[in-house]
C-alpha cells in the first residue's frame, strides 16, 4: 500500500516539482533499508529516517506494535506544509488501503503561495 | 469418472475465489482506482459465490455416482473458499482501520513541529532545508510529508 502510494508520488515527480511542492518520505527505515528501496524502486525523493518514532511521537502517529517483532511504526499520513511552515492540508486515512492520490495532493498546491 | 460427473461449478468457484483474493495484493493494489475500494475483487468473489452455489447443489445432488464423497468434498471445498472470502472481507474492512486516531496531530492552520532527520545517504536534514533549499533553481512552495510503514 505505502509501495503503491510511493510509486504514485515518484511518477507524479515532474508535476509536484513544477508546483513547487517537494515530497518527503518518513518512516522507522534505517537510511540503508530506505537506500535498497529506494534504489530498487526507483524513487528519487528524499527519504527520511526516524528510527526512535521522534518526530512520528511529537506528530501522533504512533501505531503502536504494528511493526517488525511488535515494534512502533508510523501510521499512513500525509502533511502539505507551506515554506512558512504551517500545515495546509492533512490527510489521516482510516483505512490503510485508502491512500491520498497525487492528483488530490497537487489540486491543494494552489492552496499555496 | 466422465466428464458430467465432474462438478466444474465448484471448482471454478475456489479457483475464481483464490484468484480475487490474491489479485488484489498482486496487481490491484497498485492503481487507485482498484486500490482505494476493491470493487474488482468483490465482483469476482460475487461470481465465485454464484459458481460455488451451483457447485454445492451439484454436489448434494441424488444422482452423483459416489453420493458420500461427493458431499465431502463439496463440504470442504465451500468452507474454504467462505473462510477465503470472509478472510478478504475482513482484511479490508476491518482489519484495516485499526488505525490510532492520532487526535495529538498537527492541524491545518498550525506551525508543524520543526525537526531533523538522516536521509537515505545519513546526511541530517531538517525541514526548514526541505523548505528553502530550490526545486529546478526556484524556492519551493511547500513540502509534503508522507508518513509511511516502512518494513519492505
Amino acid at each position: 500500500m505505502c509501495n503503491s502510494e510511493l510509486r504514485g508520488i515518484e511518477k507524479s515527480l515532474a508535476s509536484f516539482n513544477q508546483a513547487g511542492i517537494r515530497p518527503v518520505a518518513i518512516s522507522v527505515d534505517s537510511p540503508e533499508v530506505s537506500r535498497n528501496l529506494m534504489q530498487q524502486a526507483g524513487y528519487t525523493f528524499p527519504f527520511l529516517s526516524d528510527q526512535k518514532t521522534e518526530v512520528i511521537r511529537r506528530y501522533d502517529l504512533v501505531h503502536a506494535g504494528a511493526g517488525e517483532n511488535g515494534a512502533d511504526i508510523a501510521r499512513p499520513a500525509e502533511f502539505l506544509v507551506d515554506k512558512t511552515g504551517t500545515v495546509r492540508w492533512i490527510n489521516l486515512t482510516e483505512n490503510y488501503f485508502v491512500r491520498a492520490r497525487p492528483e488530490e495532493v497537487l489540486d491543494k498546491a494552489n492552496l499555496l503561495e | 469418472m466422465n466428464a458430467r460427473q465432474i462438478n466444474w461449478p465448484l471448482w471454478a468457484g475456489v479457483l475464481l475465489t483464490l484468484i480475487a483474493g490474491f489479485s488484489y495484493i498482486a496487481v490491484f493494489v497498485w492503481f487507485p482506482i482498484t486500490r482505494d475500494f476493491p470493487w474488482v475483487n468483490l465482483l469476482m468473489f460475487a461470481v465465485a459465490a454464484v459458481f460455488l452455489w451451483l457447485g454445492l447443489r451439484r454436489g448434494f445432488s441424488r444422482d452423483r455416482a459416489h453420493p458420500t464423497r461427493s458431499k465431502i468434498i463439496t463440504s470442504l471445498v465451500t468452507t474454504f473458499s467462505v473462510l477465503v472470502i470472509a478472510l478478504f472481507l475482513l482484511s479490508y474492512f476491518v482489519f484495516a482501520r485499526w488505525l490510532p486516531p492520532s487526535t495529538g496531530a498537527p492541524q491545518v492552520g498550525q506551525k508543524i513541529p520543526e525537526f531533523t532527520l538522516p536521509d537515505s545517504t545519513g546526511r541530517q536534514v531538517s525541514l526548514n532545508e526541505l523548505l528553502t533549499a530550490p526545486i529546478d533553481g526556484k524556492a519551493p512552495k511547500g513540502v509534503l510529508l508522507i508518513f509511511y510503514r516502512g518494513y519492505w
